[in-house]
């Protein structure tokens, strides 16, 4: 209802306006319609993304593939010794499956700027596309993105929550483009 | 606390507007003002003859509007209406404490539409300083309430209005991120763009009809440019990797932008429909939040190419980089004022991210802010006040500071946080 609602208000609103000069040292500027409605601004609402359709090795919860994110320390961006055989299961798979792609995606915890935080989550992102090309995955099977600070897995603002959104998490892509991203 | 110090005035205007539907009231802006200056410019506004809803509406928002800006002092009007042309005992009204005085009147015109006019006087010298009329639709007159606080503002202090202007923001509320535009005052808001997913980074072409931002609806941030009349949008840059950081050249050609395609974030220029992409930074570290000086001759930018992040600054092609802030580890999102004059940035000091203000003439660094988690700033057209995301109680809020951190404003939303201040320019 809202959607039918908002430009039936705006399109209500219509107006037009025009200035008069007082004779006298009239150099206000007019009041003008802002392109045709009260406020100017046609509401956009943005399509979502389904994600379905990968093999179960990579969506069973008993399967290693399963695990798909990766921890790291306050202010590090370096892939931790204790995630080497994790990322070691998704190379060999990548390797072995060269149709499908990962989407990495960096993200940091929420305290800075939020384009500074981006950029952060780029280089941990770039960390573990890093880890799997010296495995043998090939470049283009891989795109790294960063969310920075803005899809927090943990809501919360104390360091229990922070350490859980210092992370990079492997979304994957079937050849025949379903999947997680 | 003395009463004559003005600067710790809390009042709070309840901004509820009966013409917006009630899905638009929930994220409806409200206004505190928390401090005001120090010598603030005594004006009367009295009421407008003619139809009382519509004397009302106008002369609340001009009073609303002056009192907000921190610089005026509204007089008492003891209810008194008369109009422009009526005569003026100036020496009474100085007696009464105002230096100036807006009079006007409404009349509705033949075919429906209002017609607002008023002339404001300067009661010291005694003398008229001019006026003007304003034909509007009953629905608009807010917005010649808006025209004539400019237009006295102007006046009165030697510098432009802007409260004529709009302001862009990001509501987040019951899981959905709400790009918003409404009026300087917090009124008249209106949704631009609804998503599931983030929305970040908003700012103003500089002819005020387009938005460029980054949103995260493709899973990665991508920069789209979104004509705001039309609803229509165009994507700016989606290439391998993030996208994201826009700011506009001032001739509204070009955007500085931050792309992940080569590595790590680096500065790129491209232009508004997406074509002629070029690299502008080679650094092994990160470059990003770049913003153009209003000459367009150069970009601030944040890098951590010196081991922290800091602002540095560079020719708008690229090269001639040269670092601009040197206090403390960590210093971002750089935002020159539209005047030439000064630097806004977000500076971290024991912890707490506050708004810092650098004269680009002295280098002298101001903190400006009483906040600790303080955002994106975003400087007024007239560079005189900074819009900000901060956090209070919790609560994503705006709060708006005057450069010199006198004067101080705080808009939240009742129904959730409330982050991405931009201003826009100027009102064409």
């Amino acid at each position: 209802m809202k959607k039918l609602l908002i430009p039936a208000l705006l399109s209500a609103l219509l107006v037009g306006c025009s200035t008069t000069p007082l004779p006298e040292d009239a150099n206000g500027a007019p009041v003008e319609s802002r392109s045709g409605s009260s406020t100017g601004v046609a509401p956009v609402t943005a399509g979502g993304l389904d994600a379905s359709g990968l093999p179960r090795e990579l969506t069973d919860p008993k399967s290693k593939l399963a695990q798909r994110s990766i921890y790291f320390d306050l202010d590090s961006y370096e892939v931790k010794g204790e995630y080497k055989d994790l990322v070691a299961s998704h190379a060999k798979y990548l390797v072995a499956n060269k149709g499908f792609k990962v989407l990495l995606q960096g993200n940091t915890d929420e305290r800075g700027s939020r384009e500074y935080n981006l950029s952060l989550g780029q280089k941990r992102a770039e960390a573990v596309k890093r880890s799997l090309t010296l495995l043998g995955v090939q470049e283009a099977q891989i795109e790294s993105v960063s969310l920075g600070e803005e899809k927090p897995k943990n809501a919360g603002h104390d360091e229990a929550a922070w350490s859980e959104n210092r992370r990079a998490d492997i979304l994957y892509r079937a050849a025949d483009g379903r999947g997680e991203f | 606390m003395k009463m004559n110090d003005m600067s710790r005035i809390s009042r709070r205007i309840f901004l509820a507007f009966s013409l917006l539907a009630a899905g638009l009231a929930q994220a409806q802006l409200s206004i505190e003002i928390t401090g005001a200056g120090a010598n603030r410019i005594p004006v009367t506004i009295v009421d407008f003859p003619g139809d009382p809803t519509a004397s009302r509406v106008i002369t609340s928002t001009v009073r609303a509007d002056l009192e907000r800006s921190g610089l005026f002092k509204l007089i008492d009007h003891s209810n008194l209406a008369f109009d422009e042309n009526a005569p003026i005992n100036h020496a009474d009204w100085k007696a009464r404490g105002a230096d100036g005085l807006a009079a006007g009147s409404i009349s509705r015109s033949a075919d429906g539409r209002m017609e607002a006019r008023f002339r404001l006087y300067d009661t010291q010298k005694g003398v008229s300083l001019g006026g003007a009329a304003y034909v509007t639709n009953s629905t608009q007159l807010r917005a010649a309430g808006h025209r004539i606080a400019d237009y006295i503002y102007e006046k009165l202090t030697g510098e432009k209005g802007v409260f004529s202007t709009r302001i862009a923001y990001v509501v987040k509320a019951r899981g959905q991120f709400l790009l918003q535009i409404a009026d300087s005052d917090g009124q008249n808001a209106a949704t631009a763009l609804t998503s599931t997913e983030p929305i970040i980074s908003p700012v103003w072409s500089p002819d005020g009809g387009r938005l460029a931002y980054v949103s995260f609806e493709k899973k990665k941030p991508v920069i789209y440019v979104h004509s705001l009349a039309s609803g229509q949008r165009h994507i700016v840059a989606n290439f391998k990797g993030s996208n994201s950081a826009p700011g506009w050249s001032p001739d509204g050609r070009k955007l500085a932008v931050v792309l992940s395609k080569d590595g790590f974030s680096q500065l790129y220029s491209v232009n508004a429909d997406g074509s002629g992409l070029q690299r502008l930074t080679q650094s092994s570290g990160i470059d990003t939040e770049p913003r153009y000086s209003a000459d367009g001759g150069t970009i601030y930018f944040t890098s951590d190419r010196g081991g922290s992040p800091q602002v540095y600054q560079m020719a708008a092609s690229g090269g001639d980089v040269r670092r601009v802030t040197f206090e403390g580890s960590y210093n971002v999102s750089p935002r020159p004022s539209p005047d030439g004059k000064s630097l806004a940035f977000i500076s971290r000091r024991e912890g707490r991210f506050q708004l810092a203000v650098m004269d680009l003439a002295s280098r002298q660094v101001q903190v400006v802010s009483d906040s600790y988690k303080d955002e994106s700033p975003s400087f007024a057209p007239n560079s005189r006040m900074i819009l900000i995301a901060t956090e209070v109680g919790g609560r994503g809020v705006l709060s708006a500071v005057s450069s010199d951190g006198r004067i101080k404003q705080r808009l939240t939303v009742a129904a959730g946080d409330v982050r991405e201040p931009a201003w826009g320019p100027y009102f064409q």
